[in-house]
């Protein structure tokens, strides 16, 4: 553990911001020590990142005040902030990989020889920088050669370069990271929480909170819940604080799975045969039946978002035939499979899935209109009636369903598009990592959505990377490695084992 | 006092404010250094001064901001209606053309009040064309996927190219005077030019509220993977625009043709697409698409010719006019600036909060 110095670094006191619609954060309080690695938790639209915005001068607070080293400071830009010792480290590393290692870190701030970049100097510098995190590489060599782990240590690098650094923020570093890499990072940390910097960590990752954190404030729906050290609160007591409702709601999961797995029909909804497309998935025959889930399984890149895009419609096959209800599939396209009432959540929520500046009412309504075409318009009281009935009935947290949907919190953002398919009144609908980054109390109530459906007789399928979600929800589980399919298990005879062994065995 | 304020607010955010603010301003101006500016007289049973002047000069940019609306909601761009409006005012006045065909060419016909083709279908022919021209447009942005830049940017430099095949070279005058009306011919007082202007502006306005082009177009410009994952077809909501586009040039081309009596193919229409554009971006669409107003770009076209006819009235010569246009277009930057808009924003709050703490 850190020699407790237990100087303050940063004092917040009654921290409130609105945006328009949504009161972000509500008389927020919090206090980061010198030397200590603070964990700050919450659920999707909790509040996180826009303390960290008002910290880092992206934003200003309404009211409240921000100590700085005891000094009340108002923190009017980013550099400003870094000017001070606040450096942030984002989720998405802004690096240029084309460039060196040693430009990514000093890039700006370059020494100078007459003018010109003191090409040595600057090499060196980038080196002991490294060095610092235990890092050795050749700091001439474009920064896209390395891993992406190497990435992060070198933003992290570059956020210590920029000015002596005093608060260091790291905004959810290990979502790309496997564990050993994540095991490298922790190290850094801690060695830099000895160095006496304030680290404040930002995971979804209930695990690494308690590896890591000394400390940890939660926060939820903007207003702040606590500040706990982290020995003194068992995980459990984490959660429930988090979503803040009981865990017994968790469990009534598996009764409901149970009754549905009765429900499952024989006739077949969805039925691939030797369907694949060459260079994204090896021929594969798949079964959807009416009442049913079939989770797939696999590592990112696997060939799962293959599979949904190939059953959804979005990519055409170039081998075997997809029937629906008996029918083989002539036309491929999004508009065709959502007039069968198929329905797809793409992986990519940003790109794929969310049209930022629309309402919410009109993100809802897309694909019902799709289908009704361009002439035939909802009514706006029928547009509205849609929107609030599913605004309820998913709980979307939203001021009111004309907002723009890009000021809803990830989860929510996911919530909407789940709504948009619901809609339609689907029979099929395909799930690609519905609950990626989405807080735990979201991310049951959608797991459970899909078992209900399932038990009105519609079928699902559901894609995650989370291997313990996949087991929850799915009847069927189809095994995916290096784009093929290379195992299904019914129901009742997977467990975490067995798919871990299936995906993780070498070829034969 | 906090309900002016709320209502202060919801019109500042209106895409309409800062349109019909400038349009004031200008208006003003006009008020204070050139009051004859407001004169409205009656000649020979119909209204004439320099608004009405506006209004007619205005008409042809404001079909084509219509259309052009469209085409920057979808996230595109159309650099050909210039082109667009020579080749259909070319091929309407060919077809006037009472020489059309005939090897002795003589003053004495090529002047006559008389057409070689019935007007209806000149009209016709001329509003196809322009369509046609559209539906190429479309059909090189959707189906051949080739950015809206570069694919109008191909019919706007083969357009002229095209009009000038069509006129043979020559600068045609229509003598034909039931063709004038359209550019110059009044009804129950006001320019006929006007009317069309109504009658697509309702048409399309009609066709993008009260089906649901009008989301389709808008969720295509924010974000055209998430829609045609959503089931919209993208391409023909792009083939639709760029059409649409087509169709509002070619009838600005059918009434400048008229308004000038004759076609100029290398001149009529010149620079629209820049105007068409500017009028777009005063009327607050934003040029990566998206949220898009018809009216403010209309107001955006109206705002335009009401600077060019102050700038007459007031003297400027014309070729200085382009600086004076400059000018305008570096105003409307500032003005729509982020800063700028962060900086007002800031004070009417803070005079909002003033007003609170007062009551």
């Amino acid at each position: 553990m850190a020699e407790s110095n237990n100087k303050d670094m940063i004092v917040l006191e009654g921290i409130s911001k609105s945006f328009p619609g949504v009161q972000a954060l509500d008389d927020v309080a919090f206090t980061l020590k010198r030397g200590e690695i603070h964990c700050l938790m919450g659920g999707n639209g909790a509040g996180k990142s826009t303390l960290i915005k008002i910290i880092t001068g992206v934003e200003r607070q309404d009211t409240g005040t921000v100590l700085f080293d005891g000094q009340e400071v108002s923190i009017k830009s980013p550099q400003q902030a870094q000017m001070i010792g606040i450096s942030p480290v984002y989720q998405e590393v802004n690096l240029c990989t084309n460039l060196s290692v040693a430009e990514n870190i000093l890039i700006g701030r370059e020494p100078r020889k007459f003018g010109a970049i003191a090409w040595k100097a600057m090499n060196n510098r980038a080196s002991q920088q490294l060095q610092r995190l235990n890092i050795n590489i050749d700091v001439t060599e474009p920064l896209g050669v390395y891993s992406t782990a190497i990435q992060q240590m070198v933003a992290i690098a570059r956020a210590l370069e920029v000015a002596e650094t005093k608060v260091l923020i790291l905004d959810e570093p290990t979502s790309s990271l496997d564990v050993h890499e994540t095991e490298k990072l922790f190290e850094v940390m801690r060695k830099l929480r000895d160095e006496g910097i304030a680290i404040i960590f930002i995971t979804h990752f209930l695990d690494q909170v308690y590896e890591v954190s000394d400390r940890m404030t939660i926060l939820r729906n903007g207003k702040l819940v606590g500040t706990y050290d982290t020995e003194s609160l068992p995980m459990i007591d984490l959660v429930a604080k988090m979503i803040g409702r009981s865990l017994s709601d968790f469990s009534n999961m598996t009764q409901i799975k149970r009754a549905s797995k009765k429900n499952i029909k024989e006739d077949t909804l969805l039925q691939a045969e030797q369907l694949g497309r060459s260079k994204s998935i090896q021929p594969f025959d798949l079964e959807l039946h009416a009442g049913e889930v079939v989770g797939l399984a696999g590592l990112l890149g696997s060939g799962r978002t293959e599979i949904a895009n190939l059953l959804f419609g979005v990519d055409k096959p170039d081998n075997g035939t997809l029937r629906f209800k008996g029918e083989a599939i002539k036309k491929f396209s999004p508009n065709e499979s959502i007039a069968r009432g198929i329905g797809f959540c793409p992986e990519d929520r940003k790109a794929e899935g969310l049209v930022g500046e629309l309402t919410v009412r009109e993100n809802i309504i897309l694909a019902i209109q799709a289908n009704q075409g361009w002439f035939k318009f909802l009514s706006k009281q029928k547009q509205y009636e849609l929107a609030e009935r599913y605004i309820k009935l998913l709980d979307i947290k939203t001021s009111t369903a004309d907002q723009m949907v890009k000021n809803l919190s990830g989860g929510n953002q996911q919530k909407v598009i789940l709504a948009r398919w619901l809609a339609i009144n689907p029979q099929v609908l395909i799930l690609d990592e519905p609950t990626r980054g989405v807080d735990i109390g979201a991310k049951t109530e959608i797991q459970r959505l899909v078992l209900e459906l399932a038990e009105e007789g519609k079928s699902c399928v559901f894609i995650s990377s989370e291997l313990e979600e996949v087991l929850r929800t799915s009847h069927r589980i189809v095994v995916l490695r290096d784009r093929e399919k290379i195992n299904e298990f019914g129901s009742g005879e997977a467990d975490e084992q067995k798919i871990m062994e299936a995906i993780a065995a070498g070829d034969s | 006092m906090k309900n002016n304020d709320a209502l202060f607010k919801r019109m500042r955010e209106s895409q309409l404010f800062w349109p019909l603010v400038a349009l004031a301003l200008i208006l003003l101006l006009d008020l204070i250094f050139a009051p004859g500016f407001f004169k409205i007289g009656i000649l020979d049973g119909h209204l004439y001064g320099n608004l009405i002047d506006v209004v007619n000069n205005a008409a042809p940019l404001m079909l084509v901001a219509i259309g052009m609306t469209l085409v920057i909601a979808t996230g595109g761009v159309d650099l050909s209606v210039g082109a667009v409006i020579a080749i259909s005012a070319a091929l309407g006045a060919v077809l006037i053309n009472p020489a059309l065909g005939n090897v002795l060419i003589e003053n004495k016909i090529l002047a006559a009040n008389t057409t070689n083709t019935p007007l209806p279908i000149v009209v016709l022919v001329n509003i196809v064309a322009g369509t046609l021209c559209g539906l190429w447009n479309g059909m090189l942005v959707s189906r051949g996927r080739i950015s809206p830049m570069v694919a109008t940017l191909i019919l706007m430099v083969a357009g002229r190219g095209i009009a000038q095949l069509i006129t043979n070279g020559q600068i045609m005058t229509v003598y034909y005077q039931p063709y004038w009306w359209f550019g110059n011919g009044f009804i129950l007082g006001l320019p006929v030019s006007i009317y069309i202007v109504a009658i697509i502006f309702i048409m399309a306005w009609l066709l993008v509220r009260k089906t649901a082009i009008g989301m389709f177009i808008e969720s295509v410009g924010i974000n055209s993977k998430a829609t045609y994952y959503s089931g919209i077809s993208e391409k023909n909501i792009k083939l639709f625009v760029y059409t649409f586009c087509g169709f509002c040039s070619a009838w600005a081309g059918l009434i400048l043709g008229s308004y000038i009596h004759g076609v100029d193919a290398n001149n009529i229409g010149l620079l629209y697409e820049l105007d068409a554009i500017l009028a777009v971006v005063i009327g607050g669409t934003l040029m990566s698409g998206g949220r898009f107003s018809l009216l403010a770009s209309v107001i955006g076209a109206l705002l335009i010719w009401t600077f060019t006819i102050t700038m007459y009235t007031f003297g400027v010569p014309a070729n200085a006019l382009l600086a004076g246009r400059a000018v305008l277009v570096l105003i409307v930057i500032i003005l729509y600036s982020d800063y700028t808009r962060r900086v007002i924003n800031k004070l009417s709050d803070q005079k909002g909060i003033k007003h609170g703490v007062s009551n």
